[in-house]
C-alpha cells in the first residue's frame, strides 16, 4: 500500500513537471527587450507597441527594460541558453555577426525585401545589421561620436572649437590652469574611453591601417595604433579628466558635463538627451552644448570628414514570430518612425527622407558628419568579435591608467585577435 | 519504543528490505536534485573547459589542458587569485578579532546592548548588491557624501578617488565587506558567548582572575567550535565574492581589484569564451576544495 502511494507520488511530480511546459495556444507573444529605462524612452516604445497591439489584437508584446550593462550581461545569458527574445536591442558588428553564425537570429531577408520595404533603410546602417548578405535586424539610429562640449565655458577662457590635437592639448592646459575639468570620463565603463583610442586610430592609420589589421594583413602593432596610444597618452599626462575618473561611470560623465562641470566628452549622438535626464530640471546644456568633429592628426593618413560611430537597432531572435518583422516594419515606417525621431530614441534617422524631422542644429551637424564620412567605423568594440573588442578596452584602460605602455596596449590587442584567428 | 525500532531495523536489514526501499523514495527527489543542478554540472563544466568554444554553437575545438595553461600564464589571473587569498587573511586578521572584541563588549548586560547589537547585525541584512551601490554612491569623489563629511573632518581625504585609483580600490572594498560582515560573526561569537555556563565565569572571578585572564584563558578556550565556525565561514565567502566586487566597479580599474569569481564571469559571460571561463571555474573549484580539506585537517586534528 505505502509502496504504492509513493509511486503514485513521484508519477504525479513526474507529470506536473512536465506539463508545465506546455505552449500557450490562442494569439501569439512577442518578447521585446529594449535598453532605454528613462521615463520618456520607455513611453515611446511602449505606445508603439500598444499602437501595433490594437491594430493586430492576436499579439501581444511584452517588454522587458534592463539597464545598459544589465542588457549586456543578460542578453548573453539569454544566447548561450539558445534561447534569444524575438526582439532586442542590438548594436550590430562582431557581436552580431557571432550570434548570427551560431544560428541564433532569424534571416529576415526575404521579409524585408517584400513590397520593396529594404529600399527604404539606408544602405550603410543596414549593412552594420547584415552579415554574409543576409539582414538580421533594422537600425533605427545611427550616428558619430564627437566632442560635446560647453560653449560657455570655452569662450570665457577664449578657447575655440579644436581643429587638431595639438589644439585639444593646449585647450585642456588652459583650461587646467584655470581650474576647471577639460574632460569627463566614465573610465570604469571602459567603452567611453576606448573611443579615444579608437578615434586616434582612425585618424592616425585611416581605413587602410583598419583594414589591414582587420584582414590580417597588416597588425595592431603596426605603428599607426602605437602612435594612437602614444598620442592618447599625452593627453592622459596632462591629467585633463576629473578625480578618480577611473572609478566612475559613464553616467558620472555625463553628468558632469550636463551640470557644467567638466568642459567636454567625447560621446556618441545620445550624449545631449543623455545630458538632459541627467540634471535636474531635465534640459541640460541647452544651447551651450556645442558639437565639434574629433580633432585631426597632423601626419596621420586619416581624414577629419572620417568618422567613428555607430547605432542602435533592433534585431530578431531565431525563434520569432512573423509578427515580429511586422511589428519592426510597423514602427520603421511612416508615421510611427516620425513619432520615433520626435522622441530622444532615434537622433539620426535611418530610414531615408526623414532628415528633414531633424530641427536641432547640433543633431544636424552629426547627422551631416555621418552622411559625408568617406571612412565609416563601427565602434571596435562591436565591431571586433568580443574576445578582442573586450581586450581593447582593457588596453586602453591600461594607459588611461598609466599602468599599459602604447606598444604594450597594442601588442595585447594584436595578441587577443591572432587567438581569434 | 526505543527497543522496537532497534529490532524492526530501519538500516539494518540491507539495501533491499523494504524500508530502506522507502527511504529511497524519499531520497529520490532531493538525489536527484543534486545530480541535475550538482554533480552533472561539475562534469558538464569540466568537459567544456577542455574546448575553445564561445557558448553559441556547436563545439569543435578540442584544446585539451591548454585553457589550463593559459589561465596561470595570465598575470590578471594572479592578480585575482592574490586578491582572493589577500581576502582570507585580512578576514581572519582583522574582520574576525574586530568582531571577537565587540561581541566580548556587547555580550555582557547592559542598557542598549541590544540597540548596538541590532545596528551592527543592520549591514549583514543588505544584499551585496545593494550594500556596493550604496558605498560606491558614498565613494564617489564628485557627488558622494564623503566629499561632504572629509572635507570637515579630514581635509586630506576629501574627493579622494576611493574606487578610482588601482593602488586604493581593493581596499576600499573590502573596508566594505568588513562593516557588511563583522556583524554576523559577531552575532555567532555572542551565541558562543552565552551558551558558556555563568558558573564557570563565577568560579574563576572567586580565584580572582582579571579581565584578561578571563578572556584568554577561560572564554577563547571555550569559544573555539564557534571560532572555527565562523573561520570556516569567513574562508568559504572569500573565496566566492563577486557581488559586491562587480557593483563596486567590476574589478576594474586595471583588473585591481579583480577576484577569481569577476575573472571567471567576465570570460564567460562577457567575452564569450565559455571554455575557458569553465576551465577558471573548475580551478576556482580545486582551490576551494583543497582549502576546505586542508582546514578541515587542521581543526579535525585540535578535536574540535
Amino acid at each position: 500500500m505505502k509502496k504504492i502511494l509513493i509511486t503514485a507520488l513521484l508519477a504525479i511530480l513526474l507529470v506536473s513537471t512536465v506539463s508545465c511546459s506546455k505552449k500557450e495556444s490562442d494569439g501569439v507573444t512577442i518578447s521585446f527587450w529594449h535598453l532605454d529605462t528613462a521615463d520618456e524612452f520607455k513611453a515611446t516604445w511602449q505606445k508603439q507597441a500598444d499602437a501595433f497591439m490594437k491594430l493586430n489584437p492576436h499579439v501581444k508584446i511584452e517588454i522587458t527594460i534592463l539597464e545598459n550593462e544589465a542588457f549586456k550581461q543578460k542578453i548573453a545569458t539569454m544566447m548561450q541558453s539558445g534561447n534569444p527574445p524575438d526582439l532586442f536591442r542590438s548594436w550590430g558588428g562582431g557581436v552580431m555577426n557571432m550570434y548570427a553564425e551560431s544560428g541564433l537570429l532569424r534571416d529576415i531577408t526575404d521579409e524585408l525585401k517584400k513590397d520593396n520595404y529594404i529600399d527604404t533603410i539606408s544602405e550603410g546602417p543596414l549593412g552594420v545589421y547584415s552579415y554574409k548578405g543576409k539582414v538580421y535586424g533594422i537600425p533605427y539610429t545611427m550616428g558619430a561620436v564627437g566632442l560635446w562640449y560647453n560653449k560657455k565655458i570655452f569662450k570665457d577662457n577664449g578657447i575655440e572649437p579644436f581643429k587638431t590635437w595639438d589644439d585639444l592639448i593646449a585647450g585642456c592646459k588652459k583650461l587646467k590652469a584655470a581650474g576647471i575639468t577639460p574632460i569627463a570620463l566614465g573610465g570604469n565603463d571602459k567603452w567611453p574611453g576606448h573611443f579615444w583610442w579608437v578615434y586616434l586610430a582612425v585618424r592616425t592609420g585611416g581605413k587602410e591601417a583598419f583594414d589591414k589589421a582587420y584582414g590580417r594583413s597588416g597588425s595592431f602593432t603596426d605603428e599607426p595604433f602605437i602612435e594612437a596610444g602614444r598620442l592618447l597618452k599625452q593627453l592622459v599626462d596632462i591629467k585633463p579628466f576629473q578625480k578618480g575618473f577611473l572609478g566612475a561611470t559613464y553616467t558620472d560623465q555625463s553628468t558632469l558635463v550636463a551640470n557644467g562641470q567638466a568642459a567636454m566628452e567625447l560621446m556618441g549622438q545620445w550624449a545631449p538627451s543623455v545630458q538632459a535626464q541627467n540634471t535636474d530640471d531635465k534640459k541640460g546644456l541647452g544651447d551651450d552644448l556645442g558639437f565639434m568633429p574629433f580633432p585631426a592628426v597632423s601626419g596621420g593618413a586619416g581624414k577629419i570628414t572620417d568618422a567613428m560611430g555607430g547605432g542602435d537597432g533592433l534585431a530578431v531572435g531565431k525563434n520569432a514570430p512573423d509578427e515580429t518583422i511586422e511589428f519592426l516594419k510597423f514602427m520603421m515606417s511612416g508615421d510611427n518612425y516620425k513619432e520615433l525621431m520626435s522622441s530622444p530614441i532615434s537622433i539620426l534617422p535611418t530610414v531615408k527622407g526623414a532628415d528633414k524631422y531633424i530641427t536641432d542644429p547640433q543633431e544636424k551637424a552629426v547627422a551631416e558628419m555621418t552622411a559625408k564620412a568617406e571612412y565609416y567605423q563601427l565602434y571596435y568594440d562591436q565591431y571586433l568579435p568580443p574576445a578582442v573588442g573586450e581586450v581593447v578596452k582593457d588596453a586602453t584602460q591600461g594607459i588611461f591608467a598609466g599602468t599599459k605602455t602604447p606598444e604594450e596596449a597594442a601588442a595585447m590587442i594584436e595578441k587577443a585577435m591572432k587567438e581569434e584567428n | 519504543m526505543n527497543n522496537k525500532i532497534n529490532r524492526s531495523g530501519y538500516f539494518s536489514k540491507g539495501l533491499f528490505s523494504r524500508n530502506s526501499l522507502t527511504a529511497f523514495a524519499f531520497l529520490a527527489i532531493p538525489l536527484a536534485v543534486y545530480t541535475i543542478f550538482v554533480i552533472y554540472p561539475v562534469l558538464q563544466a569540466i568537459w567544456f573547459s577542455m574546448f575553445k568554444w564561445d557558448g553559441l554553437g556547436p563545439m569543435t575545438d578540442f584544446v585539451g589542458a591548454k585553457n589550463f595553461l593559459k589561465i596561470f600564464a595570465d598575470p590578471v589571473f594572479r592578480i585575482a587569485i592574490g586578491n582572493n587569498f589577500k581576502i582570507v587573511f585580512l578576514s581572519l586578521f582583522i574582520q574576525l578579532p574586530l568582531a571577537l572584541f565587540i561581541a566580548l563588549i556587547i555580550a555582557r548586560k547592559f542598557k542598549g546592548a541590544v540597540v548596538y547589537r541590532a545596528i551592527f547585525f543592520l549591514p549583514y541584512i543588505l544584499s551585496e548588491v545593494i550594500a556596493g551601490v550604496l558605498w560606491s554612491f558614498i565613494y564617489n569623489p564628485q557627488f558622494g557624501i564623503q566629499n561632504t563629511i572629509l572635507v570637515e573632518w579630514i581635509p586630506f581625504l576629501a574627493d579622494f578617488p576611493f574606487l578610482g585609483s588601482p593602488t586604493t580600490v581593493f581596499y576600499s572594498i573590502f573596508f566594505v565587506m568588513i562593516w557588511k560582515y563583522f556583524g554576523l560573526h559577531m552575532v555567532l561569537y555572542i551565541a558562543g558567548l552565552q551558551n558558556i555556563p555563568q558558573e564557570i565565569e563565577e568560579a574563576a572571578r572567586l580565584d580572582g582572575v582579571n579581565w584578561w585572564q578571563m578572556n584568554l584563558h577561560i572564554i577563547l578556550p571555550l569559544l573555539k567550535p564557534t571560532i572555527f565556525l565562523s573561520i570556516f565561514f569567513s574562508i568559504v565567502g572569500s573565496f566566492q565574492t563577486f557581488d559586491i566586487v562587480w557593483a563596486m566597479g567590476k574589478g576594474e580599474p586595471v583588473n585591481a581589484a579583480e577576484t577569481m569569481v569577476t575573472y571567471m564571469y567576465k570570460f564567460g559571460f562577457q567575452r564569450f569564451q565559455l571554455g575557458y571561463g569553465s576551465a577558471v571555474a573548475i580551478v576556482i573549484f580545486i582551490i576551494t576544495l583543497i582549502v576546505g580539506l586542508v582546514y578541515q585537517k587542521i581543526t579535525a586534528s585540535k578535536d574540535i
